[in-house]
């Protein structure tokens, strides 16, 4: 470990342009969302000019790292660098997903069946007749509140038995999430191996299964809206599911995005060597970390 | 904002003045001898008491030696007493001592904490059940056993709080209608919620629970010395959450059990009213009052609300020309937002209040002026078809 | 572009650059760090002034200055602005300055993303002290936001403060990764682990918390969002959801959040303290393993602030015992200090008074927080002026004071001159004296029963709270002295020596004062 001639870039105006995107994104959707539902609002074109702003200015930045890698100027140990920040990023990304965990495991373990009447907490509220009638099960289809403005889901996500399995999207999306997995991972050993080709081509297979993978998400929202009534709205059942498989989706279509930009500079510049790819490598991992996620969610959120 | 930076300025001058009343005269009835925890007036308290002393000591002996040793080795260890220092700098044996026998200590701190914890955790039905629950800023007092319920709202005077008049014994302790328990009985209370989070503390019984809308807590207490307790909400549960005391009155078996009769008979006296055919004066002066209790906190006395947090009722469209949606506001709330159902109120007070802010403000002049008598609320809850 | 990538090698040793673009894009540890130690410090005078107005609303009883809506925003303010402005960045800020400079290393792991991380914040806090001027004004509802009152019944400036807190969070997330990064990566030749000196441990350990609990935060203020917007009901027990669940989550940030408070203050302590004792800092490893150990603690500590939710019996037990074995590491440190004193040379210059009161009043504090670990005494404590007495206890003569005694000790190697010793040693004795007349008597008012976030009270606590008042105005004052001593070392003063103190050992006392602008490029010999 040698920090000679450790590469420290000169002053930048980079930081200061995402820092101002970043405070326009903030405004933006803040007002945006305040003002929803009013009537010639124009408060969401902040929000989109902080969207490009960011957007443009990660791009140069990036290509600036880019850039400085292709001239040379950094060495093993600011990879080094780029590396222990990738790991440490994505273990903050693993804590968010946990706070969402966390309160999935807290509603059905302790909350639900309080409110349904059972356990030390729950045969209190029987005694005041609080949520009368209500009854205690997961997935949560009714609301103790059964007055309440939630709309009330039909049926859930889970599990549908043997017989259905064939139409159960989540088993679909779980195998082609898994499947991208390795197609990423065949893509990498072909570049370790100085084979471009087979690089590009199950890289392409990846995007192409991440795409797969976000349209039968999308058709599965749009089951759930049209056709299960279970929505945001549905009571806790509705917001744990749509919160965990929304951002899982999320970062789904970011770990897609990076995967497209490593396959474009691979087929448009060249870039990446067999043993020089640590932005792919990044990628990678991300994706890696996004099936993770989702194999929890899969047993979690839809089969027990 | 800005009025209340302008209504600031304006209290700035007055407290200045205050200020150096205050320092000269010692007027205010303070105590500065109220160091410590109150040993209350149950076994449990009492218990919670020494559990406290118990642990303030031990801290102070740890204290009393670690900065014993440290205000030593300060004082006599200076370059001027001591230039050349030595460089010892480990010793496993200390290390593992000061390592265990703080863990030691622990141990005997947790014991009877512990075993205080798990009496006070024994919570089986009491002799008296009661039902309470915290709303934005009062508290509801129901008998599961005898069918009374009531509010219990701060009685102090507005006045008294900005300064206008001397502050009374029991300023902002102090309630219209105190909860009543029987001496030497269980009581259990049920504690809940309407709106936010509240707690429902009383120090002399060692009770601090917390109030969750939707879920129901349990706390219990035995007093054997009748007389009047006085708590406070604990949890930050919005404007006025200095404002909602809690009053415990502890009577004999005997008082006890004619305030019950007391209360079963007002409330028959209060059914009889619904029937009542009210005229608009009597029913708006009633409605004040009630409009007082309940809604100046947020829609203000002038019924201007506060701008942004709280609409205007004095020129409200629903107040002046809706009358149904009026009575579904006041019925149902509105949904996510701080207008809560008020349909806990009785008939006779849902009729009076509406009626008050329809006549109010000159409501009445500018809209249609109809009033609402308790009939119309009790066709309301009648099940629609 | 290429051109510019191709000089940055001669430019490479050059000084800052002039002007305000220095300070705007600037890729510089030590400017970044002195960024955020004045951006914490305007917080501190902020987040202070909104004390001042606290105190004086509550001088004595009734309603003066304030409203009671009015009051809420403050204190929420008041203590975000603390938490988040105040003593965060300011410690990241002497991360900044000293990490790089106590491992040889030339600069942070990632000095783009370092000047990110700082931009962020005056944009953050300029959304949230916006709120003020919204309708329906700002925040309401404590710094610890319980829902339903910060969800359901929350002014509409919420939404804006839960952004701002967004940001928040991705600049310390992006701060820590950095210092972790430099730290593991960037250390000179010949500093092993055990070798680091303990202000960088003290770090290393603290990114690992900010790291493992920011998101979560982010993830919190992520579910409001939802339950106030789009109609999830998280918080919400009609629709299956619980208010209590908000607790759990906020709680398992918000405990490991005071540690991150003062495990960099433990290391700032360690050093003062062998500096002006002349020797060598007592058990060292034991220092090391007591700050993991507290670190790992605190992530099953949370629940000791919901004791009176109504958990059950088990997790209440479990949650009372976890929360008192952290006095055992905690000891071991305090007990190491004061062993390193034993024997000792000890000269008392401001950052070594300042780090004695420390030792004390931190331990005071300490002792208040085990003692609030007890649960049915907590049932007494709890959301009451003892409660504040405590984490004041740990905060302002705790992590404030440590904070300053780091500015004093390392600031003529920040300027190159010395401060001011006697306005120093005046400002240590306006502090000590005042912080204690302003929140021992807070122990008094709670224990005899005053709920906190009250902003009017009951006759019987009108003494004490008067006598607090004036000892808060008088440390506030206090500080416009601190201000006014490092403005004048700033601008000039005795000229520091390299080594600036007697006993200092450690890598930034070998350069020279003020510390050049790179220190560095290539590393230092370290046996
Ligand atoms: C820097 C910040 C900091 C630190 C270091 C601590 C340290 C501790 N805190 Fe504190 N705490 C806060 C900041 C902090 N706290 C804040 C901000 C709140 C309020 C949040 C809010 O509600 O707004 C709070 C609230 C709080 C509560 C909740 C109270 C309530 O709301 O009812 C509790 C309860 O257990 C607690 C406990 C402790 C304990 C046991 C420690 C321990 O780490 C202390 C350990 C130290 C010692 C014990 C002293 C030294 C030890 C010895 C000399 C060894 C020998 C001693 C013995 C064997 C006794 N704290
Ligand atoms: C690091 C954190 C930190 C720091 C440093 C402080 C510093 C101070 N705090 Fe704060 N405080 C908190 C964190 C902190 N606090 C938190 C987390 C809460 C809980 C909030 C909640 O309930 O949600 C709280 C709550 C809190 C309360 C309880 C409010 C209530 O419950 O109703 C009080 C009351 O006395 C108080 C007082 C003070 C005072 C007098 C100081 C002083 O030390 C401040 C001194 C500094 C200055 C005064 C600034 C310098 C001077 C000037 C700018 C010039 C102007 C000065 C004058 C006119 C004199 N604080
Ligand atoms: C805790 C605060 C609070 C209290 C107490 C309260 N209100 Fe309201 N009220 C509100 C809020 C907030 C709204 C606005 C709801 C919305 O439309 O978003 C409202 C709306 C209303 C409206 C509809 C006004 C309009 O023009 O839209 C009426 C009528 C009303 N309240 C009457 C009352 C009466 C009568 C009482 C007392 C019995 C009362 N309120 C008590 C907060 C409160
Ligand atoms: Cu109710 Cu505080
Ligand atoms: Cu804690």
């Amino acid at each position: 470990m040698s920090t000679e001639n450790y590469y420290v870039p000169e002053q930048s105006r980079l930081p200061i342009f995402a820092a101002v995107s970043l405070f326009l994104l903030v405004m933006g959707a803040s007002s945006t969302i305040n003002n929803l539902g009013v009537e010639g609002s124009k408060s969401s074109y902040i929000l989109y000019a902080g969207f490009a702003s960011l957007i443009a200015t990660l791009f140069f930045w990036f290509r600036k790292v880019v850039q400085e890698h292709l001239a040379g100027l950094d060495s093993a140990q600011l990879k080094k660098s780029y590396v222990y920040g990738m790991a440490w990023f994505i273990f903050s990304e693993v804590m968010f997903f946990a706070a969402f965990f966390g309160a999935l495991f807290y509603v059905r373990s302790f909350a639900v069946p309080w409110l349904g009447g059972i356990g030390e907490k729950g045969s209190q509220i029987a005694a005041v007749d609080l949520w009368n009638g209500f009854e205690a099960s997961w997935p949560l289809i009714a609301t103790p509140d059964q007055n309440a403005a939630f709309a009330m889901a039909d049926k859930s996500m889970a599990w549908p038995g043997w017989s259905n399995v064939l139409q159960w999207l989540p088993l679909w999306n779980t195998i082609v999430l898994l499947s991208s997995s390795v197609t990423v991972h065949i893509a990498h050993l072909g570049l370790k191996n100085g084979n471009r080709k087979k690089f590009n081509r199950w890289l392409g297979a990846t995007v192409g299964l991440a795409l797969i993978f976000v349209g039968l998400q999308a058709a599965e929202y749009y089951e759930a809206y049209a056709h299960y009534g279970l929505t945001l709205n549905s009571g806790i059942y509705g917001s744990t599911f749509f919160m965990l498989t929304g951002f899982h989706g999320f970062h789904v279509m970011m770990g897609g995005v990076m995967l497209s930009v490593m396959l474009c500079r691979s087929v448009f510049f060249n870039h990446f060597e067999d043993h020089d790819h640590f932005g792919f490598e990044a990628a990678s991992w991300y994706w890696h970390f996004v099936d993770v996620v989702w194999v929890m969610l899969f047993l979690f959120v839809y089969i027990l | 904002m800005l009025q209340i930076l302008k209504r600031s300025i304006n209290k700035l001058i007055i407290t200045t003045s205050a200020f150096f009343v205050a320092i000269f005269s010692n007027n205010l009835n303070a105590d500065w001898f109220a160091l410590n925890m109150t040993r209350g007036s149950t076994a449990v308290s009492e218990e919670v008491f020494e559990l406290h002393m118990l642990i303030f000591w031990i801290c102070v002996v740890i204290g009393v030696i670690v900065f014993g040793v440290m205000f030593y080795s300060m004082w006599r260890f200076t370059k001027k007493k001591n230039p050349e220092p030595s460089d010892f700098h480990e010793s496993t044996k200390l290390e593992i001592a000061w390592t265990v026998v703080p863990f030691l200590i622990l141990i005997f701190m947790a014991i009877p904490a512990s075993q205080t914890l798990i009496k006070i955790y024994d919570d089986e039905e009491g002799d008296i059940n009661i039902h309470v629950t915290g709303y934005q800023w009062k508290w509801q007092y129901e008998y599961l056993e005898d069918d009374i319920s009531f509010f219990s709202n701060l009685s102090t005077d507005l006045d008294e709080i900005y300064n206008l008049v001397p502050k009374g014994e029991f300023y902002l302790q102090e309630v219209d209608e105190p909860v009543v328990i029987p001496a030497g009985k269980r009581v259990r209370f049920l504690i809940t919620a309407n709106d936010v989070i509240h707690s429902w503390w009383v120090p002399d019984f060692a009770i601090k629970q917390d109030a969750i809308p939707g879920f129901v807590n349990t706390a219990w207490t035995v007093v054997d010395k009748p007389g009047i307790y006085r708590g406070k909400c604990t949890e930050l549960c919005g404007k006025n959450h200095g404002f909602m005391p809690v009053v415990v009155k502890v009577v004999e078996q005997d008082e006890y059990d004619s305030w019950v009769n007391a209360k079963k008979e007002e409330a028959y006296k209060l059914a009889e009213l619904t029937e009542k055919d009210w005229t608009a004066e009597e029913l708006s002066a009633r409605g004040e009052g009630v409009y007082q209790v309940n809604c100046v906190a947020c829609h203000q006395v002038n019924g201007q609300g506060i701008p942004g947090i709280f609409p205007a009722l004095a020129g409200s469209d629903i107040v002046m020309n809706d009358k149904e949606r009026n009575i579904e506001i006041l019925m149902e709330g509105v949904q996510g937002a701080a207008m809560n159902s008020f349909d806990y109120l009785s008939e006779v007070e849902l009729a009076a209040v509406i009626t008050y802010t329809r006549q109010a403000w000159g409501n009445a002049e500018n809209g249609d002026g109809e009033i609402v008598l308790p009939k119309d609320i009790v066709d309301y809850k009648k099940p629609k078809i | 572009m290429s051109a510019v990538i191709e000089n940055h090698h001669d430019e490479h040793h050059h000084g800052p650059a002039k002007g305000l673009t220095r300070w705007l894009y600037t890729t510089n540890h030590k400017d970044i760090g002195t960024l955020y130690l004045w951006f914490s410090f305007a917080m501190f005078l902020i987040g202070g002034a909104m004390a001042m107005v606290i105190r004086a609303e509550l001088f004595e009883p009734g309603m003066q200055i304030v409203e009671p809506e009015f009051y809420n925003q403050m204190i929420t303010l008041h203590g975000l602005i603390m938490i988040f402005g105040g003593v965060m960045p300011a410690f990241v800020g002497l991360a900044n300055w000293l990490v790089p400079m106590m491992i040889g290393a030339p600069d942070m792991a990632l000095p783009r993303m370092n000047n990110l991380s700082f931009w962020i914040l005056p944009f953050a806090f300029f959304v949230l002290l916006s709120s003020l001027f919204m309708e329906g004004g700002a925040p309401n509802f404590g710094w610890t936001f319980y829902a339903p009152l910060s969800t359901t019944y929350a002014p509409p400036s919420v939404t804006f403060f839960i952004f701002s807190v967004h940001i928040m969070g991705a600049s310390s997330i992006m701060g820590a990764i950095n210092v972790i990064v430099t730290i593991m990566n960037m250390r000179a030749p010949g500093i092993t682990l055990m070798k680091m000196p303990l202000f960088v441990w003290s770090w290393l350990i603290t990114a690992y918390l900010l790291i493992a609990v920011m998101p979560v935060l982010a993830g919190a203020v992520t579910m409001m969002l939802m339950d106030i917007h789009f109609g999830t009901s998280f918080f919400n027990a009609a629709g299956g959801g619980d208010p209590v669940l908000f607790q759990h989550i906020f709680w398992f940030f918000g405990h490991p959040e005071v540690y991150i408070m003062i495990l960099p203050a433990f290391g700032i302590v360690s050093h003062i303290i062998e500096t002006f004792a002349r020797k060598p800092l007592f058990g060292y490893t034991s220092m090391v393993w007591a700050m993991l150990s507290i670190a790992i603690l605190s992530f099953v500590v949370w629940a000791h602030h919901m004791f009176t939710v109504g958990m059950p019996l088990a997790a209440e037990l479990f949650f009372m015992w976890a929360t008192m074995l952290i006095a055992v590491p905690t000891g071991v440190k305090v007990f190491n200090w004061v062993t390193t004193m034993f024997k000792g040379s000890i000269t008392y210059e401001t950052p070594m008074l300042f780090a004695c009161a420390f030792v004390v009043l931190f331990t005071i504090g300490g002792f208040s927080g085990l003692m609030l670990a007890i649960v049915p005494a907590d049932f007494q404590y709890h959301d009451t002026y003892f409660v504040v007495a405590h984490f004041h206890y740990v905060l302002v003569p705790g992590a404030i004071f440590s904070i300053m005694a780091a500015v004093y000790y390392w600031i003529p190697k920040w300027t190159g001159n010395m401060y001011d010793e006697r306005l120093g040693q005046l400002h240590f004795w306006l502090s000590f004296i005042s912080v204690n007349v302003t929140f021992f008597p807070q122990h008094f008012i709670g224990l005899a029963g005053m709920p906190r976030r009250y902003p009017d009270y009951a006759l019987q606590f009108a003494d004490w709270n008067m006598v607090s008042t004036v000892g808060a105005f008088l440390f506030g004052v206090s500080q416009i002295l601190f201000l006014f001593i490092v403005l004048k070392t700033v601008i000039g003063g005795k000229k520091a020596t390299d080594q600036v103190w007697e006993g200092a050992r450690g890598l930034e006392w070998t350069v020279a004062s003020p510390a050049p602008y790179h220190t560095f490029s290539t590393p230092p010999k370290v046996d």
